[in-house]
C-alpha cells in the first residue's frame, strides 16, 4: 500500500512555476529519494507536502487522505514529520526541551491541567520527559540533553532535528538534505541511522538529497525532477544509467 | 439643494484632512519601506512640527506678519527642525538596535518610547495646554455654487500636492532617492555596492520626518489650536491610510490618506456614527482591511519564502 | 543602581531564594502594623500593577505578542463589575463574569489579528485599546465620559472590606495567586509551545503546535489577568472612568514588563514596583515622569534590552 501518493502536483510563484505537474508514489517502509539539481524545486515540493505552501494544482493522498489543503502542524499530527534543511532548533532552549516538542501532538494538557496541575498532567510532563530522552538516546547524544541547543556542533544538532522529528512519533519522516554540512564520517552514521529509523520504528523515509553517494547508498527507489517535473524514477541503478539524469546534472554534450 | 451643499462642503474637508493624513502617511510608509519599523513616534513628530511652527510663527510674526508669509517661513523651519529631530531619533534611538540586528519587537518598543519621550517632553512645555494658532488668513475664498471654499483651503491643498510632486522627483530622479530604494530590497547588498545604508536611513527619517511636520504646521494653521496630543491619533490614522494605500508604496500613501480623509468626513455624516464614533469607524475600517487584505490597494504582495 | 541588582545573585541556591522569598513575605504581611495609609495605598498601588504585568508578560514575555493596547482587558473587567455591581449583584459573583467577558475580549481582538504580522499586530491593539476607550465613553451604560461612581466596597464573609489594610492584604493574596498561575503555565506544556512560537514559528508548527490557537491561549490568558486586575480596581476605587484606559496607561504596563526584563515572572514583579514607587520617591520629577519613562524605555532597549534584573542563565 501506498502511504504517499503525489498526483499531478504543481506549485507556482506568480510567474515562477516551482513545481510542475509531479506525480510518484511512496510505498509503505520504504527508503525513498528525491534528487534534482540545485533550483530543481525538490524543497518547495517537501513544502507542499508538509503544509508550508499550498499547491496551485494537484492531489496529495497520505494513508488515502487529502492534505494537500491542510495546516502543518495538522500534517504533523497526521503522522508526517520533517526536517529542514538549514538546521531550524529552538536555539535558546535546551536540547532536552526542543525534542519535548516533538511531543506536543502526543500529549494533551490545556490551560486547566498546567494551572491546577493534577495527577494526570504530572505523569504526563514525566511521560513526555521520557519519551524525549529515549528518542535523544535513538540519534545518540542522549548525554547532551541539558544543554542549551545553540551551543552543540553542527553535527549534534542535526541530531537534534531528528530526534525531535522522531519525537512525534511519525509514520512518514521526510529529511531535507540531512546530509548537508556533514564530514564522511557523520555521513555514514546517518545512513546508518536512517536504516535504523526505518528497521527498528517501521517509519518510511523519504529524503531530498544532493550527496549521491549517500542517495545510493540509502535508498530503495529514486525519484529525479529538473524544473520542477519528474524526469526519471526507479533503483539507484536504474537511475543512475538513464541518460535524461545524466543530460540534467551534466548538461547536454553538445551544451559543454 | 441642502443635501448637495453638504456633500461638497464634506468633500472638501475630506481633501483637507486627506492631505494632513497623506502628508503624514508618506513618512511612516517609507521608514516602513526601508527599514520595517513601525515608527509609532511619527505622529509625535507632526505633533512637535505642529509646535515649532506655532513657536516660529510667534518669534517671526512680528517681523514677517501672521500672513501667508509668516506661516511659509514658519514652514518651511519647522520641516526643517523636525527633520534633523527625525535624523537624531534614528541616530539615537534606532540605528543601536539596527546595528546589533536586534528583533522587531525591540524596535517597536523602542519607538513606542520615543513617541512617550517626544509627546511627554512638549506635554511638560505646554502644561498640557491647548494654544491658539492666531493667523491673519480669515474666511475670504471663492463661492462654487452656495459653497465657499476658502484661500486657505485651496493653498493647503496645493501646497500638499507640491510636496508630494517634490518628493516623487526626489525618490524617483536622484541618487538619494534611488539608494533609498535599493536599500529597502536589500540593504547588505547596498552595504556591498558601498552604499552609506545607515546615511540614506537618516535621510529617510529626515524627509519624512519633514513632511510630518508640514502636516503639523498646516493642521494648527487650519484648525486653529494645537495640542501635545494630537500626534497620538493622527499617528494611528496615517497608518491605516498607509495600509489602505499598501504600506510601503510612497503612490499608495497619498492615495490612503485622500480615501481615509473622505471616509471619515463621509462617516461623521452617516447616522450612529457621527463625530463620538468616528475614530471607531477608521479603526474598524484598519482591523478589516489588515485581515481581509492586509497588502493594501497599491502594495505588492510578498510571498513568504522559507 | 547595579550594585543593589547583584545582591540576588548570592542566593543563588534554591534555599537561598525561599529563604529570601520567605523574609520578603513575612515583611509584606507585618508591613501595615506598621505602616501609614499612604504607605499601604502606594504599595498596593504597585501590587496592582504586578498582576497586570504578569497578565501582560505572558502575552509579550511568554508568547512573544506585541500588546499596546493591554488596558483594553482591564477596562472590560473593571466595567463589567462596576456595572453588575451597581446593578445589586454580589461583587464575588461579578468575577466570572468579567472573566467571561475579558476573554470574549481577548478572542475578538486576538482570534483576526493573530495571523497578522508582529508590527501588524501591534497597531491592531492599539486600535482596539482605543476602541475600547472610546466606547465607554460613548455608551450611557459605561457612564459616558465621567464613568461610573459610588460602586460599592465589598464584603468577605460578613467583613466589610473598607481600610486600606483590607485591599492590602486582599491585592497581595492577587499578586501570589497571579504569580503561581503565571509560573505553572510557563512551566507547562503550553508555555513551552508559546516558547517555541517565539523562538521559530515555522519550526513550532512543524512539531505540530498550532500557532494561532497557540498565541490565541496567550491573548486569552493575559486578557483574563487584566480582566481580574480591573474588578478589584473598580471596588477599590469605587470608580472607573474611560480616560483610565488610555494608551498612557497600556504604556505604562508595558513599561513595566520592560523594566524586569520580558519573560521574566521576577522581572514582572520587579518593573511593576520599580514603576510606582520610583515617583513616589522622587516627588519632585511629578508631571515629567512619564517623560523620564520614555527615556528609560530608549536607554533599556539599547543598553540592555533583557531588562535591569541580571540574568541567570545556566
Amino acid at each position: 500500500m501506498s502511504i504517499l501518493e503525489v498526483n499531478k502536483l504543481t506549485l507556482r510563484f506568480g510567474g515562477l512555476t516551482a513545481v510542475n505537474d509531479l506525480s510518484f508514489r511512496l510505498e509503505e517502509h520504504a527508503i525513498m529519494s528525491l534528487i534534482g539539481p540545485n533550483g530543481a524545486g525538490k524543497t518547495s515540493a517537501f513544502n507542499c507536502l508538509t503544509g508550508f505552501y499550498k499547491a496551485t494544482v494537484g492531489e496529495i493522498l497520505f494513508l488515502g487522505r487529502s492534505i494537500a489543503a491542510e495546516k502543518p502542524h495538522r500534517i504533523t499530527k497526521m503522522g508526517i514529520a520533517r526536517t529542514f534543511q538549514n538546521v531550524r532548533l529552538f536555539k535558546d532552549m535546551t536540547v532536552l526541551e526542543n525534542v519535548m516538542s516533538g511531543m506536543h501532538t502526543r500529549s494533551s494538557a490545556g490551560i486547566l491541567a498546567a494551572i491546577l496541575r493534577p495527577p494526570g498532567q504530572i505523569a504526563e510532563e514525566k511521560r513526555i520527559r521520557q519519551v524525549s530522552r529515549e528518542c535523544l538516546d535513538f540519534v545518540g547524544i542522549e548525554d547532551k540533553a541539558d544543554r542549551l541547543a545553540r551551543n552543540l556542533a553542527y553535527g549534534d544538532q542535526r541530531r537534534v532535528e531528528w530526534a525531535r522529528a522522531l519525537a512525534t512519533q511519525p509514520k512518514l519522516l521526510l529529511l531535507d538534505e540531512p546530509a548537508a554540512g556533514l564530514n564522511q564520517d557523520e555521513k555514514n552514521q546517518l545512513v546508518e541511522l536512517i536504516q535504523k529509523i526505518r528497521n527498528t520504528l517501521g517509519i518510511t523515509v523519504l529524503l531530498i538529497e544532493h550527496d549521491m553517494g549517500l542517495v545510493m547508498k540509502v535508498s530503495e527507489k529514486i525519484v529525479v525532477i529538473d524544473y520542477g517535473e519528474k524526469i526519471a524514477e526507479g533503483t539507484a541503478e536504474a537511475v543512475k544509467n538513464n541518460p535524461r539524469v545524466i543530460e540534467a546534472y551534466l548538461g547536454k554534450e553538445d551544451e559543454s | 439643494m441642502s443635501l448637495y451643499y453638504v456633500i461638497l462642503q464634506q468633500l472638501i474637508n475630506g481633501l483637507i484632512l486627506g492631505s494632513f493624513y497623506s502628508l503624514v502617511a508618506l513618512g511612516y510608509s517609507m521608514v516602513y519601506g526601508i527599514i520595517k519599523l513601525l515608527n509609532f513616534a511619527h505622529g509625535d513628530l507632526y505633533m512637535v512640527g505642529a509646535f515649532v511652527g506655532f513657536g516660529t510663527l510667534g518669534l517671526l510674526g512680528g517681523i514677517l506678519g501672521v500672513g501667508w508669509l509668516g506661516i511659509a517661513a514658519a514652514l518651511l523651519i519647522s520641516m526643517l527642525a523636525v527633520g534633523l529631530l527625525g535624523m537624531l531619533v534614528h541616530r539615537a534611538a534606532y540605528q543601536p538596535l539596527l546595528n546589533r540586528r536586534a528583533p522587531r519587537m525591540s524596535l517597536m518598543i523602542t519607538a513606542v518610547g520615543v513617541s512617550f519621550t517626544l509627546f511627554n517632553t512638549v506635554m511638560v512645555m505646554t502644561n498640557g495646554e491647548y494654544e491658539t494658532v492666531n493667523t491673519s488668513l480669515g474666511y475670504s475664498g471663492i463661492s462654487l455654487g452656495p459653497v465657499n471654499v476658502t484661500y486657505t483651503q485651496i493653498v493647503m491643498v496645493v501646497a500638499t500636492a507640491l510636496l508630494m510632486l517634490a518628493l516623487h522627483w526626489f525618490i524617483k530622479r536622484t541618487m538619494y532617492g534611488k539608494a533609498m530604494r535599493a536599500i529597502a530590497l536589500d540593504p547588505d547588498a547596498c552595504r556591498l555596492m558601498g552604499i552609506n545604508v545607515t546615511k540614506t536611513i537618516g535621510l529617510t527619517f529626515f524627509v519624512g520626518s519633514s513632511l510630518a511636520a508640514a502636516a503639523g504646521v498646516m493642521a494648527g494653521v487650519y484648525y486653529g489650536s494645537i495640542q501635545f496630543f494630537m500626534g497620538f491619533i493622527i499617528g494611528l490614522k496615517a497608518f491605516t491610510a498607509a495600509v489602505i494605500g499598501g504600506i510601503g508604496s510612497i503612490p499608495g500613501a497619498m492615495l490612503g490618506g485622500l480615501i481615509l480623509g473622505l471616509l471619515e468626513t463621509a462617516g461623521t455624516q452617516l447616522p450612529f456614527i457621527g463625530s463620538a464614533w468616528k475614530d471607531v469607524f477608521t479603526f474598524g475600517i484598519l482591523i478589516l482591511l489588515l485581515v481581509f487584505k492586509p497588502t493594501g490597494i497599491l502594495g505588492k504582495s510578498e510571498i513568504e519564502r522559507m | 543602581m547595579r550594585s543593589h541588582l547583584r545582591i540576588p545573585e548570592r542566593f543563588s541556591g534554591t534555599k537561598g531564594r525561599i529563604v529570601s522569598l520567605a523574609v520578603i513575605i513575612i515583611l509584606i504581611i507585618l508591613l501595615p502594623l506598621v505602616a501609614n495609609n499612604y504607605v499601604k495605598e502606594v504599595i498596593t498601588n504597585a501590587f496592582f500593577y504586578m498582576i497586570l504585568a504578569l497578565g501582560l508578560n505572558i502575552v509579550i514575555g511568554y508568547a512573544g505578542l506585541v500588546d499596546l493596547g493591554y488596558a483594553a482587558f482591564f477596562a472590560v473587567g473593571a466595567y463589567t463589575t462596576g456595572i453588575l455591581t451597581k446593578a445589586g449583584l454580589n461583587f464575588w459573583l461579578t468575577i466570572p463574569i468579567a472573566v467571561i467577558f475579558s476573554l470574549i475580549a481577548g478572542v475578538v481582538i486576538g482570534g483576526p489579528t493573530l495571523r497578522l504580522r508582529s508590527d501588524y499586530l501591534a497597531i491592531v491593539t492599539l486600535g482596539f485599546g482605543e476602541i475600547t476607550r472610546i466606547t465607554a465613553r460613548n455608551l450611557k451604560i459605561t457612564g459616558g465620559a465621567s464613568g461610573l461612581v459610588g460602586i460599592r466596597k465589598p464584603s468577605l464573609f460578613g467583613y466589610p472590606l473598607t481600610h486600606s489594610s483590607d485591599f492590602y492584604y486582599l491585592f497581595f493574596i492577587l499578586v501570589v495567586l497571579a504569580a503561581i498561575v503565571a509560573f505553572r503555565l510557563h512551566n507547562s506544556r503550553l508555555g513551552r509551545a508559546w516558547q517555541y512560537i517565539r523562538e521559530d514559528e515555522d519550526a513550532a508548527a512543524a512539531m505540530g503546535i498550532d500557532p494561532v490557537r497557540t498565541k490565541l491561549y496567550a491573548y486569552m490568558l493575559g486578557a483574563v489577568f487584566g480582566g481580574v486586575a480591573g474588578s478589584f480596581f473598580a471596588v477599590k476605587m469605587t470608580a472607573v472612568s474611560p480616560e483610565t484606559f488610555a494608551f498612557t496607561q497600556s504604556a505604562m504596563i508595558l513599561m513595566a514588563v520592560i523594566l524586569g526584563g520580558m519573560g521574566k515572572l521576577a522581572g514582572a514583579i520587579l518593573g511593576a514596583m520599580v514603576l510606582v514607587l520610583f515617583p513616589e520617591v522622587f516627588r519632585t520629577i511629578g508631571q515629567s515622569r512619564q517623560l523620564v519613562f520614555g527615556i528609560v524605555l530608549i536607554i533599556i532597549m539599547i543598553f540592555r534590552p533583557q531588562g535591569l534584573w541580571p540574568e541567570r542563565r545556566n
